[in-house]
């Protein structure tokens, strides 16, 4: 379970997030705003990238951000920011040397998460000529390989076609881990087991993908 | 391209540490300026197209490799040429050449992974407050980032381009900085999030 406590981000003598306290034990939680609303900087807080002002944020009592951020893999919208070396399966080891674990482990994890997720043709691939769609789903796995113990995604879909977001999502629903999403595509987060609405930094609606979405839409039309 | 920066094969060249590669570089670069005149050009070039030969690379590599250099030689050439003559500017571009495709000979064959390793290896007798982590980091981002910067700069010059505003050096330049700075911000913290210390 990850708990946020009375958690408040500023920045520039702007409040971003204000006094935020919810615990989250759910596997798919899906999390709605409209631009700048704070949900991006929210998301952030979760493996420690954002540090807060005030409050706390604790993983099964992990509190400390160098922890958070070995339990808490994060996704970016943007996968041309988050591949960090020219060659795929250099990239996958990138996390994994960090962590410090031997070349075979390192080898045996990267071929996993190649052949689980049916990437093992790019293994020797340059990444800058991949497809957006690939890139995505490398960006993710150098996240998966890491084994983290839940992922969080800010609007993953965003620069994806219709055929790559549904190839994306399906393997997002197939993860063992939790799943944290911040997403405008409502569609994405139908059947998740909690969503969140914040709006100026707070939390304004909390429950079943249904209503809160139903609520959120209706506040939205001009 | 400056992209294929690094071309799948299984020569001798290819499997030799990367530390042994730099450090032949190094050697021959400097030798180039040492030992003066033509015959320790020619002496270079042979090493360098019997590497070239013995890495399996054809030569287009080389010509791709030499490529994005054209003009800065063209220019070395016609400033050479007016100062001094013609042949010590063949010479000057000569030695030029050699050195470009001496350094496109070691990144062609060595991965970037290998290379970060080859210089944390050459750094292992550094200091401890050298950060040689971050600095073989910071190697390796700026090979990955090189089509990036490109691709940004393709993307800046075309919106600029249906404004009518291509050939202004300002409005190119101004979201091309602002569009990496902001990359760079969110490169750190992917770095980050993916447990770098």
């Amino acid at each position: 379970m990850i708990a946020f406590t009375d958690v408040c981000v500023e920045k520039n003598g702007v409040a971003i997030l204000n006094g935020i306290t919810v615990h989250l034990r759910e596997r798919r939680v899906g999390i709605i705003g409209r631009n700048g609303s704070g949900k991006s900087t929210f998301a952030r807080l979760f493996n420690g990238i954002e540090t807060p002002t005030r409050g706390t944020v604790t993983l099964d009592a992990v509190r400390e951000r160098g922890a958070l951020r070995r339990h808490v893999g994060f996704v970016f919208q943007n996968p041309d920011n988050q591949i960090v070396y020219p060659i795929v399966s250099e990239d996958l080891a990138f996390g994994l040397k960090n962590l410090k674990l031997s070349a075979s482990e390192t080898q045996a994890r990267i071929e996993e998460v190649l052949e689980r997720f049916d990437l093992v043709h790019l293994r020797d691939r340059f990444t800058h000529r991949l497809s957006g769609g690939e890139k995505q789903m490398i960006a993710l796995a150098g996240v998966l390989v890491m084994r983290p113990q839940m992922i969080v995604l800010d609007e993953p879909t965003t620069l994806l076609d219709l055929w790559n977001k549904r190839k994306f999502m399906a393997a997002i629903d197939g993860l063992d881990q939790h799943v944290v999403v911040v997403s405008h595509d409502l569609e994405l987060l139908a059947h998740f087991d909690r969503v969140l609405h914040i709006e100026d930094g707070t939390i304004v609606a909390d429950g079943d993908a249904a209503s809160v979405v139903a609520g959120y839409v209706a506040s939205s039309r001009c | 391209m400056l992209s294929d920066l690094y071309v799948f094969a299984d020569s001798p060249l290819h499997r030799a540490r990367p530390i042994v590669k730099i450090a032949s570089l190094v050697v021959l670069c400097s030798s180039l300026f040492i030992v003066e005149g033509w015959a320790s050009v020619a002496v270079a070039g042979i090493l360098v197209f019997a590497g070239f030969a013995l890495a399996g690379l054809a030569p287009r590599h080389a010509f791709v490799s030499l490529r994005p250099a054209f003009w800065i030689l063209a220019a070395i050439f016609a400033v050479q040429v007016y100062l001094t003559d013609v042949v010590f500017a063949g010479f000057v571009v000569a030695r030029f050449v050699v050195l470009i495709l001496a350094a496109a000979l070691v990144t062609l064959t060595t991965k970037t992974s290998e290379f970060v390793d080859g210089i944390l290896s050459a750094l292992r007798f550094a200091p401890s407050w050298v950060p040689k982590a971050r600095i073989a980091l910071a190697i390796s981002l700026c090979l990955r980032f090189i089509p990036l910067v490109r691709t940004v700069l393709g993307e800046v010059r075309e919106a600029q381009r249906a404004r009518g505003l291509d050939r202004n050096f300002k409005a190119v330049l101004v979201p091309l900085v602002v569009r990496i700075l902001k990359t760079a911000d969110e490169v750190s913290q992917a770095i980050y999030s993916r447990s770098f210390d």
